[in-house]
Formats: C-alpha cells, sequence, structure tokens
C-alpha cells in the first residue's frame, strides 16, 4: 500500500517536473499566448470579412432568383447588371467550395499577396474569403427557407423589394440560420489551424514548435487541442443563448 | 353605388411553359367603386391567378390593368405606389410570425405610409377593437387560432386605409367553426361600402353579400351577373354543371 502511494507521489512529481519543462522553461507559455492570440486574431477578421461577403453575394443571389422575372419584363441595364454579378458569385462559389482551403491558402500566399509580408494578413484574407462562400449560401438558404407568402404579404402592403427583405425576411432567416452560421464559425476557427502552412504562428503552429523544442509530444498538443475546446465551448454557449432570446419573444 | 370604374382589366393573358398552360386567356373586366364581386369557379380555373393579377403579385404574359385611372401594368408605373391602395388578404394568412400583432399591422403604415408611430397605434387598437381582438396587441401569430390569424390580417390590410380589398380564398384554410367569424368581418366591411373582390367557395357569402358574381372557367370569364341569376338562373352549361356540384 505504501508502496503504491510513493510511486503514485514520483509518478506525480515527474508530471509537475515535465509539466514545468514544457510550459515554464524559457517562458514557452507565451508561444500559445502568442498563437492563440493570433488565431483569435485571424478568426475574428475572416469571420467579419466572411460575413460581409457572405450577405453580399446572398444578396445578389436571392435577389436575382426572386426579381428575375419583373426585371426581364421592364428590361433595361438593371437586368444584365445584375444577372452580370449573379454570374460573377456563382463562379466565386464554384471555385472556393471546389478546392481544398490549404491550396487556396498557398495560393494567396505565393501568388496572390506574395508582396504582402504580413503572414496575418494573407491568413485574413484567405480564410474570409473562403468562410465568405460558405456563409452566402447559408444566408441564402435561410432566405429561401422563409414562405414565400410572407414575401407577398410584405409586396401586398406597398413595401418594395428591399424592405420586404429588411424588415420582414432577413430577421426571420437570421433566426432560422443561426445554428447553422454557428457551425460554420466553429469550423473556421479549426480551419485557421492549418495557417502553420505558410509560417504564422497560430495556437497549432505554436503546440507543434514546442513539440519540436522540447520532444514531448503529449502535454503541448494536449493543451493545444483543449484550449480549441474550450473556445468552441464558449462560442456554442453564446450562441445557444442568443437563440433562445430570439426564440423567446415568439412565445 | 355610384358608377366609377376602380379597375378595368383588358384582354388579360397569363400564360405559363410557353404558352402550353393558359391560366388566364384573355380576360376582360371592369370593376365599380362600392361593389362586392364574387369569383366562383372550378378549382385551376384562373380565378387566384386573376386576382392574383390585380395586384401584379402574378405578372401578366399580356393585357393591361387601369387601376384608378392609372395603367400600372406599364413597366413605368411604380407599383408599390399603387399597392398601398390595394389591400389584400391571403388564404394563408401570412401574417409576419416575427412580429407582434400590433407590429403586424403597424410595420407597413410607419414604415410606408410614414405616419407616425403613435398614430399608427391607435389606429390598430382601433381596428382590433372593432374586430373584438383588443387584447392580442401583443400577442404573437403563433398564438391565435386560424380564424382569428385571417380577422388580424384583414385588420392588417385596413390600416393602409386601400380603395379596395382583394380576398385570396380567405376562409379556405379555416376550421368549419371559423368561416363565419371572418365571413362576418367582411360582410361588415362591404356594408360600409368598401370595395372588395373576393375569391371564396362560400356560396352563402356571394348570395348575400355579392352585388356581382363572376363564373371564371378556362382563363375567361364564362358567366357573370348578380347572384340571383347566377345561382337562380344560370345560363351556360359549364355553370349549370359547376353549381349541380356544389350546392
Amino acid at each position: 500500500m505504501d508502496k503504491l502511494i510513493d510511486n503514485l507521489i514520483i509518478e506525480f512529481n515527474q508530471f509537475v517536473d515535465k509539466f514545468k519543462f514544457v510550459f515554464i522553461e524559457d517562458d514557452r507559455w507565451k508561444w500559445l499566448v502568442e498563437g492563440l492570440g493570433n488565431t483569435l486574431k485571424i478568426t475574428a477578421v475572416s469571420l467579419i470579412i466572411g460575413i460581409i461577403i457572405g450577405v453580399l453575394v446572398a444578396a445578389v443571389r436571392s435577389s436575382f432568383d426572386k426579381n428575375r422575372e419583373t426585371m426581364k419584363m421592364h428590361g433595361g441595364l438593371g437586368y444584365y447588371a445584375l444577372a452580370m454579378l449573379n454570374a460573377l458569385c456563382k463562379v466565386y462559389l464554384t471555385i472556393i467550395r471546389g478546392t481544398p482551403v490549404v491550396v487556396q491558402l498557398l495560393i494567396i500566399y505565393f501568388i496572390i499577396l506574395r508582396s504582402v509580408s504580413d503572414g496575418n494578413v494573407v491568413a485574413m484574407v484567405c480564410f474570409g474569403i473562403n468562410s465568405g462562400a460558405y456563409v452566402a449560401e447559408i444566408f441564402r438558404s435561410g432566405i429561401m427557407s422563409i414562405d414565400e407568402g410572407q414575401f407577398e404579404a410584405g409586396r401586398s402592403l406597398g413595401f418594395n423589394y428591399f424592405q420586404t427583405m429588411r424588415y420582414i425576411i432577413v430577421p426571420q432567416a437570421f433566426k432560422t440560420v443561426l445554428p447553422t452560421l454557428c457551425n460554420e464559425f466553429i469550423v473556421l476557427i479549426k480551419e485557421t489551424s492549418i495557417a502553420g502552412y505558410v509560417g504564422i504562428m497560430d495556437l497549432t503552429k505554436a503546440g507543434d514548435l514546442m513539440r519540436g523544442r522540447t520532444y514531448e509530444a503529449f502535454m503541448p498538443l494536449i493543451a493545444v487541442a483543449l484550449i480549441y475546446l474550450v473556445i468552441v465551448m464558449i462560442l456554442t454557449w453564446a450562441v445557444g443563448k442568443l437563440e433562445r432570446r430570439l426564440r423567446k419573444n415568439e412565445r | 353605388m355610384n358608377g366609377n370604374v376602380l379597375i378595368k382589366v383588358n384582354d388579360l393573358k397569363k400564360h405559363y411553359n410557353g404558352g402550353t398552360v393558359k391560366a388566364l386567356d384573355g380576360l376582360n373586366c371592369e370593376i365599380k367603386k362600392g361593389e362586392v364581386v364574387v369569383i366562383i369557379g372550378p378549382s385551376g380555373c384562373g380565378k387566384s391567378t386573376f386576382l392574383r393579377s390585380l395586384n401584379l403579385l402574378e405578372l401578366p404574359t399580356s393585357g393591361e390593368i387601369i387601376f384608378d385611372g392609372v395603367k400600372i401594368t406599364d413597366p413605368k408605373t411604380d407599383i408599390n405606389l399603387h399597392r398601398q391602395k390595394m389591400g389584400m388578404v391571403f388564404q394563408q394568412f401570412n401574417l409576419f410570425n416575427n412580429l407582434s400583432i400590433s407590429d403586424n399591422i403597424t410595420l407597413a403604415p410607419i414604415k410606408v405610409l410614414k405616419m407616425n408611430k403613435a398614430d399608427a397605434q391607435k389606429k390598430a387598437e382601433e381596428l382590433l377593437e372593432r374586430i373584438g381582438l383588443p387584447d392580442k396587441a401583443g400577442a404573437y401569430p403563433q398564438q391565435l387560432s386560424g380564424g382569428q390569424k385571417q380577422r388580424i390580417a384583414i385588420v392588417r390590410a385596413l390600416a393602409m386605409s386601400p380603395d379596395v380589398m382583394l380576398f385570396d380564398e380567405p376562409t379556405s384554410a379555416l376550421d368549419p367553426e371559423m368561416v363565419g367569424e371572418v365571413l362576418d368581418v367582411m360582410k361588415e366591411l362591404a356594408a360600409e361600402g368598401m370595395t372588395m373582390v373576393v375569391v371564396t367557395h362560400e356560396m352563402g357569402f356571394a348570395r348575400e353579400v355579392a352585388s356581382r358574381v363572376i363564373f371564371m372557367d378556362e382563363g375567361i370569364i364564362q358567366e357573370e351577373g348578380t347572384p340571383e341569376e347566377i345561382f337562380g338562373n344560370p345560363k351556360c352549361e359549364r355553370l349549370k354543371s359547376f353549381l349541380s356540384k356544389i350546392l
């Protein structure tokens, strides 16, 4: 019995020593902090870029689908301009959703934004453009999911297309897509873990560097995994709360 | 009843699939101020398409619609302006699910007519009072019965002070015991002199309230006349066979 306890104490002390070696020595924990900071920055900015692109693309695509008939009848430049934009959006969606994000990151880093030295900026642009394609389709599906009758009721009261969208369709669509949108953000946070490919010090890269420096794989990698997990759990909780609040005023 | 023509429809056509399906096939019609026109006909005869064309929710393939002296089928006409004057009530109510009853009624007056909020709310309260639902102002559509929803939908259209009310099978989605309460509101409206165009299967309502009944089939008006003429002395064979099936 005593032997067992002795062993446990020895094991524990070894664990503490290892922990100190991996995280405290040379202030290596600061790498994790720096990496986490970069991951959060990249995610936050690409989230915003993604939402802006997503809203614009979804607006073009659904406007075209809903107004095609009317605009064609009225003729004029408006129809062709919107049709062109719609085609452009489709090309964007096809390319972004049809190629791996790692390849996109490499292309943007080594070819398109070669002159930009700040890797973080490249990552923000890349993940923003990538996320935008998915967000656009999420928003569009939300708009399409709202019963056509809601739209007709709005129009029959004299609202124009944009007012109907703004006051009636989009608020309802937003509520519908919130869970899917949240899912997309979770995917985005974890997707940024490939930023290390182009030498960006994000959370994953930091953990991997610690592994390489200390020859200890377990602690740094599990620490990185736990940090991602905690971020995602916090986000899920916050969105769940928002969802409940949005639902509540309907009951 | 005065003789002013409010809506004039000339040779209205609506074709689908490149002309293979003809929902409306050259329809002519006049609706005068203060008239209650009830449109009946077998399903698929184009009566809903016709009604929905009147405020261009359905775009006609050809023909023209003149509303209050303005050719609204002209692409240059701002249809939003004229839709304000044409209230519409749908089979599926189409209340805005994300808004309270009060907001459902005041949204368009505030945003479209630029009415101030207090006035719009006062008007909404008066209208709710009129249909006997003053306590529902703060409720949401999901909390109401079908009959209540439809009465609110009527009031929502009335809040815009329209010149004409279009009803697209307003009682078809209701449980039988709720049909009466909606028809009562419509009868009251008719009695006040509101111009109404009603697509319905409620023949009792047509008989009692209509100033004119239109029988449609195959995308055109087959016969029209007073309720007595249509129900008492139908002339065309289609109408006779239609009436024999439903009465």
